[in-house]
This record gives structure tokens, C-alpha cells and sequence, in this order.
């Protein structure tokens, strides 16, 4: 079979993520912002396909693109979106801004000339048709003891959130 | 031509589906079959779902448009067609547009994993059952911009409850699905989300995920079972359209063309989580009870009942059409029956052919089985009153998230009993 990761499908795919991240910015009616994110994501998701991760891929849809969005839909549809149309979009703080993207110009720049040396010249060996597996055996065994970390972070956010939103438990 | 026969027989007799043959042409085709097999399903359903209701509810149903009945989803449809579309003046346009594209899509593009048999499906992934679960719950995006686009109360409010009742009914779906995965890792193998290979594991450890582990297999059913009339907002859990309360829900302003997409859409999703219910506990194509009812004299049997269940099917068109009315102004419904019967009796015939009944078995006890699904969702809504919202919640959250959690880890208990039988309870008896 031909390789599906070929340039032409990475330029399409960043096209549309820089589209949609920037109509996320651009659009006033918040909902608008959050479906043009929800476009980013999804290509975000292919681009993970096209790497040969497809366990990513289906983990990033199902978390990012039907899960968190539909809660940020949820909430921006209960708040006005008439009032939030007549507040201004853009603060014009020049000098903050203009150091930040100073800053990340100069990362893409030096990624750009050095990149050869940084990342690795190969790409890792796990195959797509055991991809799942592999992510598997490296989550419960190698990086266990991280996994379960993040994962108690997450038990206290929720407890965090239990005791905020009821007076009396 | 003679090139092309052989072409085609060389692909039917391919152990491989179209996506691991990487073959674009016969991709293209699956899909087309599959979108055909679907729509003819929905068409089907909707007379059925018509006709079983209103005898559930000892009424005659649809009796008008064709003998029985039979042509009322064609005269629907054409009536959607020619209905004139119609957009609220205060609507989001784009978004309104939009949402009965997301929902079908969402809901037919599912389809490219689902196994009819084991060369029987558009392709395999890696991650089968996750891309299922995934695309399916993009659906509730198209669902809340429909109601948001609508810019009415109702709309809102039916979009609101729809994506809320979706959201959490996917979590104890999500678990019940997990305990299904873990029973196939067991034998000292990885387990597996590919939809082709589950079936395939529990052809091989010879029992249904339903039966493994008794009870524990049917409790996470049960969950899911329960799981998948909320996630395709359907009664009992049908908050999102309460008629009563929201008119239609989420589709209050959507008229033709596009409330018809959203019809689909729904159909289309009731069948896609039926299959992951029968693909994951009830052994997908196989045929019943492979461990038991095996061998010559059953396998036999069971390749008889494709062409049994047409030729039943015909035999009831016959039987009718002797029923008919006699009166002039009947002749031409009577007659269109008996043609119908003659067609389901030839199909019938032919599926009898060896060769055919071969190809054939696994999709047909495939559809089966989901068909079974589709009548369990008539009868739910024939039977059970609508839930209320509150207790609907207290449903997901507190009945069937326990429940799923306490299966899950059940289940991986008992997947590891040796291990903590011969590390824990073997040295504290010792000790004691």
C-alpha cells in the first residue's frame, strides 16, 4: 500500500488547523469560535492518522471533539451571545504581545535550521497494525508510575469539583 | 466481459475485507452496498415501527397506501421531497445548514468498521470499536448546533437535554464496552478493539462475551443495552423529542429535506449501536451457539435459514394476498403483492444454492441479530412511559456508572483469579 503520509496531506491538514485556529480568534459570535475549533481538532486528529497513530487519533476525537466541545457549546449557548457580540475582541496589549511572538518565531526558526539534529532522523518503529498494543504496554508498563499520577490528578480535580458546586455533601 | 466475470469471482472468493486489500474499487462498491442495505433497512423499519406499534396498541396502522400498507415510507418520502424548505428569518444560517450534515455523517461514516462477516466489512482498523464510539458521539455536536441554529426555546431547550443525556450515557457505555475488551485478552494474547478480531476471539475461547463470566457478561449487556436507547434518544429516553413537552426537540424548525436527514440520521444510528452490541456480546456473524450446535447435521440446518426466512416471508405475502378484497378497485394492490411474494420467494430460492448460502450465512445472522435490536426498540416504545429528566440522570449516574465500574473490575478480577489466587490468597492462608 502507498504511504498516506505524504506532503501534500500534512500542508492540507495544517491548512485547515491554521484556518480553523484562526477564525476560533477572529469570529465575534462565540459559537462560531467553538465549531471553527472543533474543525482544528479534527484535523488535528488526522494529522495523528496520517503519523500512524491511530489510538491517538480516536482518543483525541472522542475526548476533544465529542466530549470537551460538547460541554463548551453547552455553556456558551446558556450564556448571551448578544452581549458577548458588542464586547471588544481584541486588547491591544502590543508590548506583551509582541515579545510572545518574538518568542515563538524564534522557536520555529531554531526548530527550522536545527531540526535535523533534534528529532530523530527515522521514524519510531511501532506499527499502525498494533499500535493500539504498543501505546498499551508502554502506558501500564514503562511510564506506570506517571500514568497513575496524572490520573490521581484528575480523581482530586473531580473531588475539587464535587465540593465546590454542593454547599452540603 | 469473461475478464470482468473472473475479476469479480477472484474478489468473492477473497478472505480479506476491501480496506486490508487496499483495493479502492471494491471499497467503493462495499460502500455503496452498505449505504443501499441501509436505506432499504430504514424504509423497512419505518413500516414496521408503524405497523407493530399500532398492533401493540390493537389499531390497524397504515392500511391506505399500498396492500397493508407496504408503500406509505415511499409515499412519506416523496411527500418530505416536495415539502417546501424552511429556514426561521432569526436563524444562523451556515449553522443551520450544517447540523443534518454532521448528524448523517456522523452516523453512516460508523458503518466503515462495522463486520457483517469476516470479509464482509468496508475495512478494519486497529481501533475499530474507538472509531465506533468516537464518530458516533460527533453526532451530539450536530444535534446541540441544530437546536442552537433554530434560535427558538424549544429547539434549545431539546438540544440542551439531548447533549447532556448523551454525554453522560456515553460513560457507562464506555465502560460497559471496556469490560468486553478486557475478556478479549484473555488466553495470554493482547487484547484487541479491531471489531473483526473480537468476534474472532470469542470464536475462538467458544462462548459469546453475553455468557463469559456469568453474570458479569450480561450485567455489562445489560449496561449497554440500557446505554444505547439514551445515547440514540429514543424511547423510553426520548427527552430530547418529547413530544408533549417540546414539540419535536431539536428539530422543531426543520422541515423536508432536512428533518428527513435528521430521520435518518436517527435510524442510522440506532442500527450502528445495535451492531457494537452485537459485535462485542453476541458473536457478530456467527452463527447461534458455535460451541454447541456445531458439526454436520446442524451446520446443515443453519445454512438452510437465510432462504427459509424469505420464503416465510413470501408465504405471508401469498397468504395475504388470498385475503385480500375482492372488490375491482383491489385488483391492482393484489396483484402488486403476489408480485411482491413471487420476488421474496425467487430471493429465497436462491439463497437455498450452496455457493451462495456459503457467502451469505455471516450477513444474514448478522442482520439477524441487529434486527432483533430494532424490534427491541419498537417494543421499549410501545411499552415503557418516558422518563423524567431528573430520574433519567439518576439513572446514568447512579445506577448504571456504579454498575459499569463494579463489571469492569469484575471482570478483571476474574480474567486474573490464578494470578491472585496463587500470589494473595494462597501465601495468607499459609500465614494464617
Amino acid at each position: 500500500m502507498t504511504p498516506v503520509a505524504t506532503p501534500f496531506f500534512f500542508y492540507l491538514l495544517s491548512g485547515i488547523m491554521l484556518i480553523g485556529g484562526i477564525l476560533v480568534i477572529t469570529r465575534k459570535n462565540p459559537v462560531h469560535s467553538a465549531l471553527a475549533l472543533i474543525v482544528t481538532l479534527l484535523a488535528q486528529a488526522s494529522i495523528y492518522l496520517m503519523l500512524y497513530a491511530p489510538f491517538v487519533a480516536g482518543v483525541q476525537i472522542i475526548l476533544y471533539a465529542g466530549g470537551i466541545m460538547v460541554l463548551f457549546l453547552f455553556v456558551i449557548m446558556l450564556v448571551s451571545v448578544e452581549r458577548s457580540m458588542k464586547e471588544r475582541q481584541f486588547n491591544s496589549q502590543w508590548v506583551v504581545g509582541m515579545i510572545a511572538a518574538t518568542a515563538l518565531g524564534g522557536l520555529f526558526i531554531a526548530v527550522y535550521t536545527k531540526g535535523t539534529s533534534i528529532f530523530p532522523d527515522h521514524a519510531l518503529s511501532i506499527v499502525e497494525d498494533n499500535n493500539t498494543q504498543e501505546v498499551a504496554k508502554l502506558l501500564y508498563g514503562q511510564y506506570m508510575f506517571a500514568f497513575e499520577i496524572a490520573s490521581l490528578l484528575l480523581l482530586v480535580a473531580i473531588i475539587g469539583a464535587v465540593v465546590m458546586a454542593k454547599k452540603r455533601i | 466481459m469473461g475478464q470482468i466475470v473472473q475479476y469479480v469471482e477472484s474478489y468473492l472468493s477473497s478472505d480479506k475485507t476491501p480496506g486490508a486489500a487496499g483495493n479502492m474499487f471494491w471499497a467503493l462498491v462495499y460502500i455503496m452496498l452498505v449505504f443501499a442495505g441501509l436505506s432499504v433497512a430504514v424504509i423497512a423499519m419505518n413500516w414496521l415501527e408503524r405497523k407493530i406499534l399500532a398492533h401493540m396498541q390493537v389499531r390497524l396502522g397504515p392500511m391506505r397506501v399500498g396492500p397493508h400498507g407496504l408503500l406509505q415510507p415511499i409515499a412519506d418520502a416523496i411527500k418530505l421531497l416536495l415539502k417546501e424548505d424552511i429556514m426561521p428569518a432569526e436563524a444562523d444560517g451556515f449553522v443551520f445548514w450544517m447540523a443534518p450534515l454532521i448528524v448523517v455523517l456522523a452516523a453512516f461514516t460508523v458503518f466503515v468498521v462495522v463486520p457483517f462477516g469476516p470479509t464482509h466489512a468496508i475495512t478494519d482498523m486497529n481501533i475499530g470499536i474507538l472509531f465506533m464510539l468516537g464518530v458516533s458521539s460527533l453526532s451530539v455536536l450536530g444535534i446541540v448546533m441544530a437546536g442552537w441554529a433554530s434560535n427558538s426555546h424549544y429547539p434549545l431547550i431539546g438540544a440542551l437535554r439531548s447533549s447532556a443525556q448523551m454525554v453522560s450515557y456515553e460513560v457507562a457505555m464506555g465502560l460497559a464496552v471496556v469490560s468486553a475488551i478486557l475478556m478479549t485478552s484473555l488466553g495470554s494474547k493482547d487484547g484487541t478493539l479491531s471489531m473483526i478480531e473480537i468476534v474472532r476471539r470469542q470464536q475462538e475461547q467458544g462462548v459469546w462475551f453475553i455468557f463469559k463470566f456469568f453474570p458479569l457478561g450480561l450485567i455489562a449487556f445489560f449496561i449497554f443495552a440500557v446505554a444505547m436507547v439514551a445515547e440514540t434518544n429514543r424511547a423510553p429516553f426520548d427527552l430530547a423529542e418529547a413530544e408533549s413537552e417540546l414539540t419535536a426537540g431539536f428539530h422543531t424548525e426543520y422541515s423536508g429535506f432536512r428533518w428527513s436527514l435528521f430521520f435518518l440520521a436517527e435510524y442510522f444510528a440506532m442500527i450502528a449501536v445495535s451492531s457494537i452490541a452485537v459485535t462485542l456480546w453476541l458473536g457478530g456473524w456467527l452463527q447461534p451457539f458455535p460451541n454447541l450446535l456445531s458439526g454436520t447435521p446442524w451446520d446443515q440446518i443453519f445454512s438452510f435459514f437465510p432462504g427459509i426466512t424469505f420464503l416465510f416471508l413470501a408465504a405471508m405475502c401469498f397468504y395475504n394476498t388470498v385475503r385480500m378484497p375482492k372488490h375491482p378497485l383491489f385488483r391492482i394492490q393484489t396483484i402488486g403483492l403476489a408480485g411482491f411474494g413471487v420476488i421474496l420467494g425467487l430471493i429465497g430460492l436462491v439463497l437455498f444454492i450452496p455457493a451462495v448460502s456459503t457467502r451469505i450465512q455471516d450477513i444474514f445472522w448478522f442482520s439477524a441479530k441487529v434486527a432483533g435490536f430494532m424490534y427491541l426498540y419498537i417494543w421499549y416504545r410501545g411499552t415503557f412511559p418516558r422518563y423524567r429528566f431528573d430520574q433519567l440522570m439518576q439513572m446514568g449516574w447512579k445506577v448504571l456508572l456504579p454498575m459499569g465500574l463494579g463489571v469492569l473490575i469484575g471482570t478483571g478480577a476474574i480474567g486474573l483469579r490464578f494470578e491472585i489466587w496463587h500470589q494473595l490468597v494462597v501465601p495468607l492462608w499459609h500465614w494464617l
